[in-house]
């Protein structure tokens, strides 16, 4: 039976089948989509006990905010977390896809994972693809061997540093961390110049913004500060704010299909045409 | 033009007390030329669970069967339906597998998961998931629409006023959009019915 | 590469007539692609004691427009011994816009002021002088988020209506203050180019009042 009559992905992978069609589209002068950013600023250091990471959660199309509080921070495993920068889709589904290979590792081994395979598994994936699965990466976490921070860029290639930057803030928050940024921070010393450097990125680099998310990962501990700076609220609510009246919409028709709970359910609504 | 802008839609899902409602233009377009009025870009997949695609017809109407497909398996394997949250994963999860060869639309996904809380979600062509607890919004009219939620959205809004305000700010948004109108189809569900309205909106 | 003559350094700018007022509004951030060059700078601009203009688009154009516009009125008061009416200015403009057809000021206008009657009066522009008087207008990188509000809240009759129905909107000032506050806040949620503050220009007969709002900063 061919593939397509049983439509089910036995298999993982990319499917190719509609680039010829994309292609021809695009040859016939439509101009090619943009996806999803999170044009974003992501950071991580090394401190005494570990590593802290920090983002900001903003994920913009173009000039327009998608989301005004997504996660860039994921979950790799128990004791690894990765920032993400670079097309959202992207970030996400390798970061997820590696994860779940670090479980099954897990299983097989009956070990805990270690930040080298997490980042040799995303290296030769991103490697793999030449640059066009776009996605830049800190990766950070605490195994057998100690606190480990990393960067991944989108073709592949790595850096083993004490503290990292990437995304379109990557520059802001590096000029916090240059500044301040000395070793043997202690946890608080460390929370704090993160999230300088985030804010650094949120306030001057358009492509982030909204909140600050912070992940501290130490031996055997993590804590995953979701939202642990929110330095921009909406900053005016209109006093009388807007109400529509009841029927001030014009309604061609109306259709009320009462659900048939397992429960009982009283339908009381009146069909109604306006 | 780009792709996306070929048939021409709106697309936006809001969220109220225990209830969520979701809504379309009706208009399909080849270019600036209007072909149909009455096109349905919304989609029943079970009774609590609605996607909207926004973007090229025919790569709306392929997905939308072929996401049949996959939660009639789905039901035939587990006995139930599916948690919107399944669903947006698995909607996530067949776009993102055409990552260098897209389908060209833009999903919004919107139900009631355990306990009937309200989940709506969007996502790019490549399933980059988006979930949001107020509304959002697809198509060649998002940013109208954006801006018209942002001012119009209040948190915790009961099924009568939640279906006026998305009408309103469906038809003010797509009154600037050349490429949308004709009207609107909204769903508006809470836990014991759906109710399911057609718009009148300006012609033009 | 070749050289580009422009940028877009982004912005929003509202205008909103009513009966004896009229309100002009512009966020005070500018930037350029993914920068914030200022988060101070006023994109509105006094051509006359009832003629406010707001530009957003190319900052370096929009300062030269102004400085023709201006230098242009300073000779029509020393000709005509009075300040220029809104309406008067508004063609000044469309034709000063239209002067450079073929190498265009990159400006996005929106005018706003009284007319000769004291009635609000708004004109909204294209890049090269086409020019309309409306009840109410956006223009620049958030129009397309707040217009849509706008027309919501103050719909105007259509132009093509006989006999002529004013264009103005019913809202009195105070409300029309508290809209334009609110659309830039929610234009600054989802726009990265709008931002930092917004100042508000009230003009009624009293004279001209300006206020501020601060925005989000990211």
């Amino acid at each position: 039976m061919s593939k397509s009559t049983v439509d089910v992905p036995q298999r993982g992978g990319f499917s190719f089948d509609l680039c010829r069609r994309n292609e021809m589209l695009e040859g016939k002068g439509l101009k090619p989509q943009i996806y999803r950013k999170t044009g974003t600023t992501i950071v991580g250091l090394v401190f005494q006990d570990g590593i802290i990471l920090g983002a900001d959660t903003r994920a913009t199309e173009g000039p327009i905010v998608a989301d005004k509080n997504c996660e860039k921070i994921h979950y790799m495993a128990p004791n690894i977390y990765c920032c993400g920068a670079g097309t959202a889709a992207d970030t996400e589904a390798v970061t997820d896809m590696v994860s779940s290979q670090l479980l099954l590792h897990r299983y097989a081994t009956g070990r805990e994972s270690r930040v080298g395979t997490a980042l040799t598994l995303l290296k030769t994936h991103l490697f793999g693809y030449q640059g066009h699965v776009s996605a830049a990466l800190v990766l950070g976490g605490v195994d057998i061997t100690g606190p480990h921070l990393y960067t991944i860029y989108p073709h592949g290639s790595t850096d083993r540093l004490a503290f990292a930057t990437m995304g379109s803030g990557s520059l802001a928050a590096m000029a916090m961390f240059e500044t301040k940024y000395k070793e043997g921070l202690t946890r608080d010393e460390g929370i704090n110049l993160v999230c300088e450097a985030v804010c650094s990125g949120i306030f001057n680099d358009l492509g982030s913004g909204s909140n600050v998310d912070v992940c501290v990962i130490t031996k055997g501990h993590k804590e995953y500060l979701r939202n642990y700076q929110l330095p921009n609220p909406r900053t005016y609510v209109s006093s009388k704010g807007y109400s529509f009246a009841k029927g001030q919409t014009e309604v061609l028709s109306t259709k009320i299909t009462p659900l048939k709970n397992n429960l009982v359910v009283v339908a009381e609504g009146e069909a109604m045409e306006e | 033009m780009s792709i996306f802008e070929y048939n021409g839609s709106a697309l936006v899902a809001m969220v109220g007390k225990n209830s969520f409602a979701i809504a379309s233009d009706r208009r399909l377009g080849v270019q600036l030329q209007t072909v149909a009025t009455d096109f349905q870009r919304i989609f029943k997949i079970h009774d609590k669970l609605y996607i909207g695609l926004s973007g090229l017809a025919t790569d709306v109407q392929t997905l939308f069967q072929r996401l049949v497909f996959r939660h009639k398996l789905y039901q035939l394997r587990e006995e139930r339906d599916m948690k919107p949250e399944a669903f947006a994963s698995l909607v996530s999860a067949m776009l993102y597998e055409k990552r260098f060869g897209p389908y060209f639309v833009q999903p919004v996904i919107a139900g009631l998961g355990d306990d009937d809380i309200p989940f709506i979600c969007t996502m790019d062509s490549i399933g980059a998931k988006e979930l949001a607890e107020d509304f959002v919004v697809a198509g060649t009219a998002n940013e109208s629409l954006y801006g018209a939620c942002e001012s119009m959205y209040k948190p915790g809004m009961e099924p009568e006023e939640l279906f006026e305000t998305v009408s309103q700010a469906l038809q003010s948004s797509v009154d600037r959009d050349c490429l949308s109108g004709w009207g609107g189809h909204v769903f508006v569900v809470t836990p014991a019915e759906v109710k399911e309205s057609t718009l009148k909106g300006r012609m033009d | 590469m070749s050289f580009n003559p422009y940028d877009n350094n982004g912005g929003t700018c509202v205008a909103i007539a009513g009966s004896d007022y009229c309100v002009v509004a512009a966020d005070t951030r500018m930037s350029t692609g993914y920068s914030i060059l200022t988060r101070d700078y006023s994109k509105i601009c006094k051509l006359a004691d009832t003629a406010i203009l707001a530009s957003s688009g190319f900052q370096a154009d929009v300062k030269a427009l102004q400085k023709v516009l201006s230098a242009r009125h300073l000779t029509y008061q020393h000709q005509h011994n009075k300040q220029m009416s809104c309406p008067a200015m508004a063609q000044l403009l469309s034709n000063t816009l239209y002067y450079k057809r073929f190498f265009p000021y990159y400006a996005f206008n929106v005018l706003g002021g009284l007319d000769s009657e004291g009635k609000g009066c708004v004109f909204t522009y294209d890049a090269v002088g086409s020019y309309e008087r409306v009840g109410y207008s956006s223009q620049g990188s958030g129009s397309t988020l707040i217009i849509p509000v706008l027309d919501n809240q103050l719909k105007s009759p259509s132009p093509l209506l006989l006999p002529a129905k004013d264009a103005v909107t019913p809202l009195l000032e105070a409300e029309a203050v508290d809209l334009v506050k609110d659309v830039f806040a929610s234009a600054a949620e989802r726009d990265i180019y709008t931002g930092d503050r917004v100042e508000i220009v009230i003009v009624n007969k009293s004279g001209i009042r300006r206020e501020y709002v601060e925005l989000r900063k990211d």
